[in-house]
């Protein structure tokens, strides 16, 4: 069971899903010549490449129904998609299936500053958000580093969180109601505008479920009043267990910091030529504390989470001094991604997230694993949720090293489940993890999965590729890169 | 497998092929929470024990049976707590009962419910197949997040066999602020202080009086107080851990029916008999009435919520508020995928789930 349905992509069948998506949506919202569906062949993992048969652009929850009940009675695959800037390939076309672009569906419907809300259409765009709120004092916490790009839609299919969501939440957190539409092509509500609905939480479950459960029509969003003040704390460390101890000891003092970061020499060396942000480059971890709130709570806390870290050993101490140099300060965490493009022609980036009290031994661990298969790694960490970003650089086109770091990927992996952890934190399964799902859970955990989406997706028909692995699929044990010259977006900051 | 496991595991195998429902009990501390009560009693509390616990991590992972006083124990040691201020009753509510009863108490309103904590379940289906969601670490997208789906789900899905929970460091400053105020003026009151920048953790009013709780750092709590103004309340602590506990004076006599409507904090002052206590900013109005349970349900539904008859009353008019045609097909396909069978807790959520 579980294998897709295997529908051969004819011109005949072709015609026959875009006269029948014809019948239901203006002709412009139907693209199938190649020209027009290129720049749907992949999102942001852009090694992943796949052109779809169609693709459409609905404008409307009414269009959005028409098509799934197209999709569902032709028996077509849909792949929803936001604003392609996933990282993991959870909106890879499939080859005879149709994606399903939310990019007009982009209306901030209603914002109530009286009831901390906003109604908004899954294509709005995470920053606007917080940009229509920002009038009322008020703004969304979630904060994905593609914020200034990526979808409220797509947010949900991933969970997506930030770095301040130690303090602030997920996206879970910060989502009321979801009104979405089954492949049946039914309109149902998840959720409300109150704090929870009867019966089974489905909204916490929808979550997170990467566009495989339903399609978002709207979002119903908290809005949360702006802190009056932030700033930030720059510590060095000589040794990275040290900086690791700091964050255990920050917690330890009962402070939960709004946001908490470390970069390891590798990385300082790699962003601080790129960036400039005044980096210690000599120190083996950089440690970046924030604390925010009104201005009295912000200096208490920026006092005692210095005094923590002085004794935690560091070796240097800086906070921001103005709103300017707090935000130099996070440039170069937040420029890790394409600085790892400037220094390498390739890089893999990892998403594994640890229990942090195995922080030192993963990082050993990795530094060994830098021997033994020859290649560079830098680490990048949200260090309050234990989130890891390995970035390992390599050249695609030097003897070997493409199949070394995929290796060197997945034993990253495979060591992030082993001390607890799991191998994704933030970016999704998609098709790029999904063959390490098979480390991750048994074959009886991975059924309990088709029967969750079985339960929403009755044909099986949405986005059916991606995230669960079959039992077939974990037998081959496949791909796993990025290519760093491909990603796309470039030049949107990435964590 | 562990000896218990496998006795667990023996008797839901046993139940499944019988199709014998199995009614999953801790200290039975909300027994008398939700629907009709049928089946063979499966105890969960011989499975207890703390698994893992480390501050600097802010994650506790303990079995279903250990009780809130032992996790409340341990917590208070390391300075930290449950932030979501689950009902203890006592100290012998149980974290798989917990959970799967998705109570949370009056911090709820800043920090969030049960679901949001719930970082990782372990869970026994129907086939007695011993099934891990989630993990202990904050971030996770690895598969749908079926952990955070068992809180609150009664039970209905599966054994809860072990949790884990995300834990907060206790507040360094509380303060509670007192104020005379009609429930539409509270309630205007509260969601203005809801969009501003304010260390609100807990409200509550009754009977024409307001109570708001501050917690967070001594100068955000000092500030807070200086600008908000209001009487000091004495023996503040007590006052919210009645509430938490529902122990308050409201709560005590609740034959005719205690309802909890759960709604968007700005809708307007419910005006149905009866006497009322409002939590959570006006997003949780407790109602005692004898109003019939069509009208509440109606009055819930017009002012954007849903209403559950919490407390005595007559249930067969539904604890529960009855969902839409589509989402319960969708609750009848998950009963379905994690207990075929339809043993555990049959008939608690819903008459026919």
């Amino acid at each position: 069971m579980n294998t897709l349905t295997e529908v051969a992509f004819t011109p005949a069948r072709q015609r026959e899903v875009v006269d029948a998506l014809r019948a239901v949506l203006p002709s412009s919202s139907v693209l199938f010549n190649q020209e027009d569906t290129r720049p749907y062949e992949c999102d942001g993992l852009s090694a992943y490449r796949q052109l779809p048969m169609v693709v459409v652009l609905p404008e409307n929850e009414t269009q959005v129904a028409a098509v799934l009940k197209v999709c569902r009675r032709l028996a077509v695959q849909i792949v929803p998609r936001g604003a392609g800037t996933g990282l993991s390939g959870g909106a890879t076309p499939i080859a005879d299936g149709v994606v399903l672009s939310t990019a007009r569906l982009n209306k901030i419907v209603r914002l109530d500053p009286y009831a901390r809300t906003a109604v908004v259409q899954p294509g709005v765009r995470n920053l606007a958000i917080s940009e229509a709120a920002h009038a009322h004092g008020l703004y969304y916490a979630p904060d994905p580093s593609s914020q200034i790009a990526c979808s409220i839609g797509g947010n949900i299919a991933e969970n997506s969180g930030g770095v301040h969501c130690l303090k602030y939440g997920l996206t879970v957190h910060n989502v009321l109601r979801v009104r979405m539409v089954t492949i049946e092509g039914e309109v149902v509500e998840l959720g409300n505008e109150g704090l929870d609905a009867p019966g089974l939480d489905l909204l916490a479950v929808f979550i997170g479920s990467e566009g495989m459960l339903g399609v978002v029509t709207e979002v119903t969003v908290k809005l949360v009043p702006k802190p009056q003040a932030a700033r930030v704390i720059m510590a060095s460390f000589d040794d990275v267990v040290k900086g690791g101890n700091a964050v255990a000891n920050v917690i330890a003092a009962g402070i939960i910091p709004a946001g908490l970061e470390m970069m390891d020499k590798t990385s300082s060396r790699m962003v601080e030529p790129f960036v400039k942000a005044g980096y210690d480059t000599d120190a083996e971890a950089i440690l970046l504390c924030e604390s925010d709130g009104t201005p009295e709570e912000v200096e208490e806390e920026i006092a005692h989470m210095s005094e923590v870290l002085r004794i935690s050993g560091a070796t240097a101490i800086a906070v921001s001094r103005d709103e300017a140099e707090r935000l130099k300060f996070w440039s170069g965490r937040k420029n890790a991604f394409p600085a790892a493009g400037r220094i390498s022609p390739d890089y893999y980036c990892m998403d594994g997230t640890i229990p942090r009290k195995h922080l030192a031994k993963v990082l050993l661990d990795i530094a060994a694993m830098e021997k033994t298969y020859q290649l560079r790694c830098a680490n990048v960490f949200h260090a309050g949720d234990g989130n890891l970003h390995p970035l390992i650089l390599f050249d695609a086109n030097a003897s070997g090293e493409f199949d070394r770091a995929e290796k060197f990927g997945a034993a990253i992996l495979e060591l992030c489940v082993e001390v607890g952890g799991t191998i994704t934190g933030e970016h999704g399964v998609g098709i790029e993890k999904i063959n390490s799902m098979c480390v991750q859970f048994s074959p009886e955990e991975r059924e309990a999965f088709f029967g969750v989406k079985r339960s929403f997706d009755t044909a099986f028909l949405l986005n059916s590729d991606k995230a669960i692995p079959t039992l077939h699929r974990c037998a081959e044990y496949g791909k796993m890169h990025v290519r760093a010259g491909q990603l796309k977006f470039a030049d949107l900051p990435r964590f | 497998m562990d000896q218990k496991l496998q006795a667990f595991r023996e008797t839901v195998v046993a139940a499944s092929a019988a199709k014998q429902p199995l009614r999953i009990r801790g200290n039975g501390t909300k027994d008398w929470y939700g629907q009709a009560l049928e089946g063979d009693v499966l105890d969960t509390t011989a499975y207890s024990g703390i698994v893992a616990y480390d501050p600097t991590e802010l994650v506790i992972t303990a079995r279903a049976g250990s009780t809130l006083r032992e996790i409340g124990r341990v917590l208070s040691e390391k300075n930290q707590m449950l932030a979501f201020e689950p009902p203890r009753f006592d100290g012998l509510a149980t974290l798989g009962g917990i959970v799967a009863a998705g109570l949370s108490g009056p911090r709820r309103q800043a920090v969030g419910a049960v679901r949001d904590f719930v970082l990782g379940a372990v869970l026994m289906d129907g086939k007695g197949d011993v099934l891990n969601f989630g993990g202990q670490v904050m971030k996770n997208v690895a598969g749908y997040d079926v952990s955070r789906l068992l809180a609150g789900s009664m039970g209905t899905l599966g054994l809860i066999l072990e949790v884990s929970v995300k834990v907060l460091p206790r507040p360094v400053a509380q303060h509670t602020l007192q104020f005379s105020l009609s429930e539409a003026e509270a309630l205007r009151q509260l969601n203005v202080w809801g969009g501003q920048p304010l260390p609100i953790s807990a409200s509550c009013w009754h009977r024409g009086e307001l109570m708001v709780r501050l917690s967070g750092a001594r100068a955000a709590v000092d500030a807070a107080i200086a600008r908000m103004g209001g009487q000091t309340l004495a023996y503040a602590d007590a006052y919210w851990d009645a509430l938490r506990e529902q122990t308050h004076d409201f709560f005590a006599e609740t034959a005719q029916g205690l309802w909890r409507l759960s709604l968007p904090s700005v809708a307007a002052a419910i005006t149905l008999p009866g006497e009322q206590l409002i939590e959570w900013g006006g997003a949780q109005r407790w109602l005692k009435t004898g109003a019939d349970a069509a009208t509440i349900r109606a009055a819930a539904v017009q002012a954007g919520g849903h209403a559950t008859l919490f407390r005595g009353g007559d249930k067969s008019v539904g604890v529960f508020h009855p969902l839409q045609p589509a989402v319960a097909r969708i609750h009848r396909h998950l009963k379905n995928t994690f207990d075929p069978a339809g043993i555990f807790n049959r008939g608690r959520m819903y008459p026919d789930f």
